[in-house]
């Protein structure tokens, strides 16, 4: 669990005491802070990479962090690609990991 | 604009910049709405705990903390200015009988069913900021290689440490903030890797060591708070870049060596580091989106164009901060407080203007030597393998480009891109764009690229969901209050 959220009692800024948020990340539990973003939780909670890319199937994750790079997408509470990044996490969001995969072809 | 009747001034952007508009802007009575697609203000550089958990000691991780609590506190207690948050400008819209149209959208990030809204105000201040550039190198699209600024947003947004060992490289001095901020939330920085060696920095620096000095100082008293790294001293390295990462599915390791001067890694200098997390930005990329649908002219560097004015080449049309250059807080601050005050009908000879023309001309030239000692050099497409990501979206190779360039023999970057699909993912190129062209300029030879194309172009400037656009806008929300977006 490389990514750590800084326990609030050590946080020379002082801030207020956190109130918690618990998420659903493809059916796991995951609990952070509320006015967290759902990337800041599936971070906190280990996972480093939470979408799979279409063409290689490599997993991606949070990049740029600030709304940009489109690498955080995922779907929360049956609506898709949103950036996790960019959402802040509300008690009880179902999150799910996107994997769109290219056509098959096998069609034609 | 000097002399016409302005009633009504739109802000595009509440960092430094747009703050400092809405404020001068109010100042000279004009009414002001202030859009930012954040539910915070501030922006990216004074990007904070969000309002629901207030920090006793928030000014600990910023530059200029005071700056922003009087800006905001004014802006948000002014009942001329009307502050709409989690408003993303999606498209604007010209016309000849003004600037233009802005169509907003107002709600959660990325959310359905969200509120839109137009305005056609009399004049417009575009304050978009930048965002990191990153250049390729293999491994970056794996997880755990971050931005810079993925680093610092989520440090002083949410006190989240991305990794516990971090290495953070790349170029200019935006990466010391970063180690600092990931000290003070409890990493461990391993090493800060600068590409750029002594004799850049000095030709940068030399006119004026005591502002590298003044930013060095601020990164040492911030890495001082690093609970339990308060002795260990964060290394600084001139001359390294970070030229591999290593894992599956996650950054394990990465790959330092040495760099010339031109950043083409030095054979027999590279050494791996062991590191669960690694922070690399090269610099930042302007967000001219919103300025190229307005119709504003560019410089040869890729900036708005601004005179003296901080008016754009669209009459009405003002631009401040990092899309006029890129200079950092202190000069978008001074810029910002000129085009609010000239998009509210003032002159740049006014009085009052005086001291922020003055910062703006000292911050310039700070700019300029950033610019000269930390600018990307030419080799670094020498860090490349042939199965690098350039374009992480599209997952298009160093080898595709190559190879299309080569069988196709096209110069046009149109066609380059619609044949190899490198900045048409749905990043739309924002971070592969400027590397895209700069790689395939140099494969194409002589004369570069043949088309007057850039990637710089999104008429769609975010994403807005089919359903939304469908249902069409309101020229003004009869309820202010419903349209602030959720906290």
């Amino acid at each position: 669990m490389p990514a750590r959220l800084l326990r609030f009692g050590d946080d020379p800024i002082q801030p207020a005491p956190p109130s918690p948020v618990t998420i659903t990340v493809d059916g796991v539990s995951a609990s952070g802070v509320a006015g967290q973003s759902l990337a800041g939780v599936i971070l906190a909670g280990g996972e480093l990479g939470f979408r799979r890319t279409s063409a290689r199937g490599r997993l991606r994750g949070v990049f740029c962090g600030i709304g940009v790079c489109f690498d955080c997408l995922v779907e929360v509470n049956g609506h898709r690609d949103v950036r996790a990044c960019q959402r802040r996490a509300a008690d009880g969001d179902v999150v799910t990991s996107q994997h769109d995969r290219l056509p098959s072809g096998d069609a034609t | 604009m000097s002399g016409k009747l302005v009633n009504e001034v739109l802000v595009i952007g509440a960092g430094p910049a747009g703050l400092a508009a809405a404020r001068a802007a109010r100042e000279r009575g004009t009414s002001v709405i202030l859009l930012d697609s954040s539910d915070q203000l501030g922006g990216q550089f004074w990007r904070h705990l969000p309002e629901t958990r207030p920090a006793g000691r928030e000014e600990i991780l910023h530059h200029g903390w005071s700056t922003f609590r009087d800006l905001s506190d004014a802006l948000e207690s002014d009942s001329g200015c009307r502050i709409i948050r989690s408003a993303q400008v999606w498209a604007i819209e010209t016309s000849p009988e003004g600037p233009g149209t802005v169509h907003v959208v107002v709600g959660e990030s990325d959310g359905v069913d969200r509120g839109r809204l137009a305005f056609s105000p009399d004049t417009i201040v575009l304050a978009t900021g930048a965002h990191d550039r990153t250049l390729p190198f293999p491994g970056w699209d794996l997880p755990g290689v971050f931005t810079g600024g993925a680093a610092q947003a989520l440090a002083k947004g949410e006190r989240l440490a991305v990794g516990r060992r971090v290495v953070v490289a790349g170029a200019g001095p935006f990466l010391l903030p970063v180690a600092a901020s990931l000290a003070a939330t409890d990493a461990r920085v391993l090493g800060v890797y600068e590409a750029n060696r002594l004799p850049a920095l000095l030709r940068g620096w030399l006119p004026k060591p005591w502002q590298l000095l003044g930013a060095a100082g601020k990164a040492a008293e911030l890495a001082g708070y690093g609970a339990g790294h308060l002795k260990n001293r964060i290394p600084y390295r001139l001359g390294c870049a970070v030229v591999a990462a290593h894992g599956t599915d996650r950054v394990e390791s990465v790959t330092i060596a040495s760099v010339t001067a031109d950043w083409m890694p030095i054979a027999g200098t590279e050494r791996r580091i062991t590191a669960d997390a690694v922070c690399v930005s090269h610099g930042f990329t302007p967000r001219l989106e919103l300025a190229i649908a307005a119709g504003c002219a560019l410089t040869s560097e890729r900036f708005v164009l601004v005179g003296d004015t901080q008016e754009t080449s669209v009459p009405g049309v003002y631009a401040a901060g990092e899309i006029t250059g890129i200079g950092g807080a202190d000069l978008a601050l001074a810029e910002g407080v000129i085009a609010g005050h000239l998009a509210a009908g003032g002159a740049v000879a006014d009085v009052g203007l005086r001291s922020a023309v003055r910062r703006r001309r000292t911050f310039r030239g700070f700019a300029a030597r950033i610019e000269a000692a930390h600018a990307i050099r030419l080799g670094w497409p020498e860090m490349l393998t042939p199965d690098t990501i350039v374009c992480r979206c599209e997952e298009v190779t160093y080898g595709d480009l190559c190879g299309t360039a080569a069988s196709t023999r096209s110069k046009s970057l149109r066609a380059l891109k619609l044949s190899t699909r490198a900045g048409l993912g749905i990043c739309q190129g924002r971070i592969c764009g400027r590397s895209v062209e700069e790689l395939l300029a140099a494969r194409v030879g002589d004369g570069g690229l043949s088309d007057a194309v850039t990637t710089d172009r999104r008429p769609i400037a975010a994403p807005i969901r089919l359903g939304e656009l469908a249902v069409g806008h309101h020229n003004l929300p009869s309820d202010p209050d419903s349209m602030k977006g959720r906290k």
